[in-house]
C-alpha cells in the first residue's frame, strides 16, 4: 500500500476511528485533494503549528463554517478549471448543529464537493457533551445517567434526510468497520457532479469507553445490530443497503460501551433497551436489512 | 493633506456623473476585478451587492457572486476563496457585522486581505437601521484595518486603494471601508467613476504566495499553543505598523494615477492656525466644513482633522497635527458603553506619553441615525472654548432629549 496521506504523528488516542476514517478517505481520494475541516478533535491533533499531518492541502476556519470555506474553495477551483477532488471531513458537532446553516447553504447551492462527517456521537473535544447526533439514552457529560434520568432524552438527528431534502445528488452512510464498502462509497461521492455526504460511524474510545483495540468490532456491531444501517441514495434513490444476515440484539452493542452502562444498573433500565431495540428493529424493516 | 480647501481640487468635472453612492462603489468593487464576491442581503448595504450581481449579470463583470445563508457564511466563503489566492469581497454592516465577529478575527489571524465595505448603521436592540458607527468602532480590536470616508467620492477611491494596501506582501491584512450608511449608501451626487484601465495599473493582479494547491500541499489554520500564538498577534501588530506608511504611500500614488488626495492616515481643514479643533470620522465632515467656514467668517480660529484610518490608530500623525491647538473636541457616532467612546478614547491614550497638554472633550452624536446640524456644530465649539478655561463635561451624548428619559 502506498505511503498514506495524514502522516503519522498525529495526537490521536489509541484506538480512535478518527484517524482511520480520514485515512480510509484519503485512500480513496488520492493525492490530488484540498481537505477542508471545521474545529475538531481532527483540527487540534492533526495541527499543533508548527506540525502537520496533512499530506494534502487543508484549510481549517471555524467550528461551523467549514461549508462556506468549502464553498469559497469550490468556485475557485472551477475558475480556475482544476480538476481537484475537494472534501470536508468534520465530526458531528459542527455537521449535525453549529454548522447547520453554512451546510445547508452549500447543498442548496449545489457546490461540487464531498462532506464526510465522523460522526462520533457527541461533541468530544470539549470533553463528551450531547449533540444532535447523541443516540438516545446514551450517557454524555450534559446528559448523565442519575437518579432522575437515563442518559439522553432524545433520539439521534437524522442527517442524511437533512442532506437528502436539499436533493444531495449522493448520501450515504457509511463505517469505520467497513473500509471497503467506504472507500468505494468515498469513490462514487467524488464522481458526482454537486454535493455528496458520506457518513460515517467512527466510535470514540474515551467518550464511548470501550477496551482499547475493540473499536472496529463496536463500529461493527452498531451495523450487525441495525443501528447503524448502511445505505446509499442516488438522487434521492435508495439504491443500496448493506444486508445483514442475522440481527445481533442490541444489547450486545450497548454492554461493550461505558456510555450505556447505565441501562443494566438501574431498574427501568430494561424498559429502555427494548425501546433501543425497537429503533434497530424499525432500521431493519425500513431499510429491509435482513433478506 | 490639504490645507483648508478643498482636496478635491483636481477632480475632473467633466467625467463626473450623477450615481448613487452603492453604485459608486459597486462600479470601484468592479474596477477592482475581484475572483469572488459573497454577501447576504441588510439594509443598508443591500444596493452595493445588488449592483455587483447586476454587472456579473451582465457580463460586465467577470467573478464568482455567491449568494449565501448569513453573513457569517459570506466572509468564511471569502476565506476559503481567498486562500486559494482569489481577490475576494463582501459589504456589510451592523448585525451582519456583529454576526460575522468570530470571522473577522479569523480573517485578520489567517492574514488573508479581503476589503469589505461597510455601511455604517447603528446596532440593536433597539432595532435601529440608521447609520452611526457603532458597529465598525465595536471590531477596532479584531485585526482589520479600518479607513472612515467622508463623501461618496472618497468610498470609490478608497475601495481602490484598500486592495493596494491589504494585498501588499508586508501588510497582508484585511480592510474594512467604512462608509455611513444611507447618508453615503443611498445618495445620489456627482462621483468621478474610476477609470477600468487606470484601476487595473494601479492595483495590479493578487499573486499570494501560499495558497491551497495539491501540488504543493500546505496547512492552513493550524492550532498555536502559548509557545506560539503570541507571535502571531505580534506580527499581525506589526503589519498594522507598516501599514501606516502604506495608506501613506498609497494615497500619494492614487493623487499620481488620479488627481484626487485624501491624506492618507488624516486629513485637515483649517487646522494649522486653530485654536479650536474638532476631529470626527465619516461623512459629518461635510457638515463640520460647512460650520467651520462660516465660524472662520466670524474669526473663530477652529479647524478639522479627519481620520481617515482609525486602525492602525495614527499617532504620530495626531500628535504633529494636534500639537499647537488650545483645546480640541472630538465629535463620534459610537459609544462605548462604560467607558466614553472609541475615538476620544484612543486620541488621550496617544497624547498621555507626549509632552501635549491639551483639553480634549468627547461627544457621542448622530447615534441612531440622529442628524448632527451646523448648530450642533457650533454648540460643540462653545464647549470646546469654555473647556479651554477648565473641563466641566468631558464626556457626553450630545441633545440628550431629557424630556423623555
Amino acid at each position: 500500500m502506498e505511503k498514506s496521506l495524514l502522516a503519522p504523528g498525529h495526537r490521536a488516542c489509541a484506538g480512535c476511528a478518527m484517524p482511520t476514517t480520514i485515512r480510509l478517505v484519503l485512500d480513496a481520494a488520492g493525492p490530488n485533494t484540498i481537505v477542508v475541516s471545521p474545529t475538531s478533535c481532527l483540527e487540534v491533533t492533526t495541527t499543533p503549528f508548527p506540525e502537520s499531518a496533512w499530506c494534502v492541502p487543508w484549510i481549517h476556519s471555524l467550528f461551523e463554517n467549514a461549508a462556506a470555506v468549502a464553498s469559497g474553495v469550490e468556485v475557485m477551483l472551477k475558475r480556475r478549471h482544476l480538476d481537484t477532488n475537494l472534501v470536508i471531513i468534520g465530526g458531528d458537532g459542527s455537521t449535525f448543529d453549529i454548522g447547520m446553516g453554512s451546510n445547508s447553504g452549500m447543498f442548496e447551492r449545489g457546490h461540487k464537493m464531498l462532506y464526510v462527517c465522523y460522526d462520533n456521537e457527541a461533541y468530544m473535544n470539549t470533553g463528551v457533551q450531547r449533540s444532535g447526533s447523541t443516540p438516545f439514552c446514551v450517557h454524555t457529560t450534559t446528559t448523565p445517567a442519575g437518579t432522575q434520568s437515563l442518559g439522553n432524552p432524545r433520539p439521534k438527528k437524522d442527517m442524511p434526510a437533512i442532506a437528502l431534502a436539499h436533493r444531495v445528488p449522493y448520501v450515504a452512510t457509511a463505517s469505520v468497520a467497513y473500509p471497503v464498502d467506504l472507500r468505494r462509497k468515498v469513490k462514487a461521492a467524488l464522481q458526482v457532479n454537486g454535493p455528496s455526504y458520506v457518513q460515517v460511524n467512527a466510535p470514540c474510545i474515551t467518550g464511548w469507553t470501550f477496551e482499547a483495540g475493540y473499536m472496529i468490532e463496536l463500529a461493527r456491531l452498531a451495523v450487525e445490530t441495525g443501528l447503524w444501517p448502511l445505505t446509499e441514495y442516488v438522487n434521492g434513490e435508495l439504491v443500496g443497503v448493506k444486508k445483514v444476515r442475522r440481527p445481533k440484539p442490541v444489547e450486545e452493542y450497548l454492554k461493550a460501551q461505558g456510555r450505556y452502562k447505565h441501562l443494566f444498573k438501574k431498574t427501568d433500565g430494561a424498559d429502555m433497551v427494548k425501546q433501543i431495540q425497537a429503533l434497530a428493529d424499525a432500521n431493519i424493516a425500513k431499510f429491509k436489512l435482513v433478506d | 493633506m490639504s490645507k483648508g480647501n478643498d482636496s478635491r481640487k483636481h477632480q475632473n468635472t467633466a467625467n463626473m456623473k450623477v450615481v448613487e453612492g452603492s453604485y459608486a462603489v459597486a462600479h470601484a468593487v468592479m474596477c477592482c476585478r475581484p475572483d469572488v464576491i459573497s454577501a447576504y442581503p441588510i439594509t443598508p448595504q443591500t444596493h452595493i451587492v445588488e449592483n455587483l450581481s447586476q454587472m456579473v449579470a451582465d457580463g460586465e463583470l467577470d467573478s464568482e457572486f455567491l449568494t449565501v445563508d448569513s453573513e457569517f457564511s459570506a466572509l468564511s466563503v471569502l476565506i476559503g476563496a481567498s486562500a486559494c489566492g482569489a481577490r475576494s469581497y463582501s459589504s456589510t454592516t451592523s448585525q451582519g457585522l456583529a454576526l460575522m465577529y468570530e470571522v473577522l478575527y479569523n480573517v485578520s489571524g489567517m492574514r488573508l486581505p479581503i476589503v469589505m465595505n461597510v455601511a455604517n448603521r447603528a446596532l440593536g436592540a433597539p432595532l435601529n437601521i440608521w447609520n452611526d458607527q457603532q458597529d465598525s468602532v465595536g471590531a477596532r480590536d479584531v485585526g482589520w484595518l479600518q479607513i472612515y470616508v467622508e463623501d461618496v467620492q472618497e468610498a470609490v477611491d478608497a475601495t481602490l486603494q484598500a486592495y493596494k494596501i491589504a494585498e501588499d506582501a508586508k501588510i497582508r491584512t484585511p480592510i474594512m471601508v467604512c462608509m455611513d450608511g444611507f447618508i453615503l449608501t443611498h445618495v445620489y451626487e456627482p462621483v468621478e467613476l474610476l477609470d477600468k484601465e487606470l484601476a487595473k495599473e494601479f492595483l495590479p493582479k493578487f499573486m499570494p504566495a501560499d495558497i491551497l494547491d495539491p501540488a504543493h500541499p500546505k496547512t492552513f489554520g493550524a492550532f498555536a499553543d502559548p509557545f506560539t500564538y503570541t507571535e502571531f498577534r505580534y506580527q499581525q501588530f506589526e503589519a498594522q505598523q507598516k501599514a501606516l506608511e502604506k495608506i501613506e504611500l498609497v494615497a500619494r500614488e492614487f493623487e499620481e494615477t488620479f488627481g484626487r488626495n485624501y491624506g492618507g492616515l488624516i486629513d485637515s481643514y483649517h487646522a494649522e492656525d486653530a485654536e479650536i479643533i474638532l476631529l470626527t470620522m465619516g461623512s459629518v465632515i461635510g457638515t463640520i466644513k460647512d460650520a467651520i467656514d462660516a465660524m472662520r467668517s466670524e474669526g473663530i480660529r477652529v479647524g478639522l482633522i479627519k481620520v481617515r484610518s482609525y486602525r492602525p490608530f495614527p499617532v504620530s500623525a495626531l500628535r504633529k497635527a494636534l500639537k499647537d491647538a488650545s483645546v480640541i473636541a472630538v465629535i463620534e457616532k459610537d459609544v462605548s458603553i462604560g467607558n466614553e467612546a472609541g475615538l476620544v478614547t484612543d486620541l488621550k491614550a496617544a497624547f498621555y506619553n507626549s509632552s501635549i497638554r491639551i483639553p480634549i472633550i468627547g461627544f457621542t452624536a448622530g447615534l441612531g441615525g440622529r442628524d448632527i446640524t451646523i448648530k450642533d456644530i457650533r454648540k460643540i465649539v462653545e464647549k470646546a472654548e469654555a473647556a479651554r478655561k477648565g473641563i466641566k463635561s468631558e464626556f457626553e451624548f450630545l441633545n440628550l432629549r431629557e424630556e423623555i428619559l
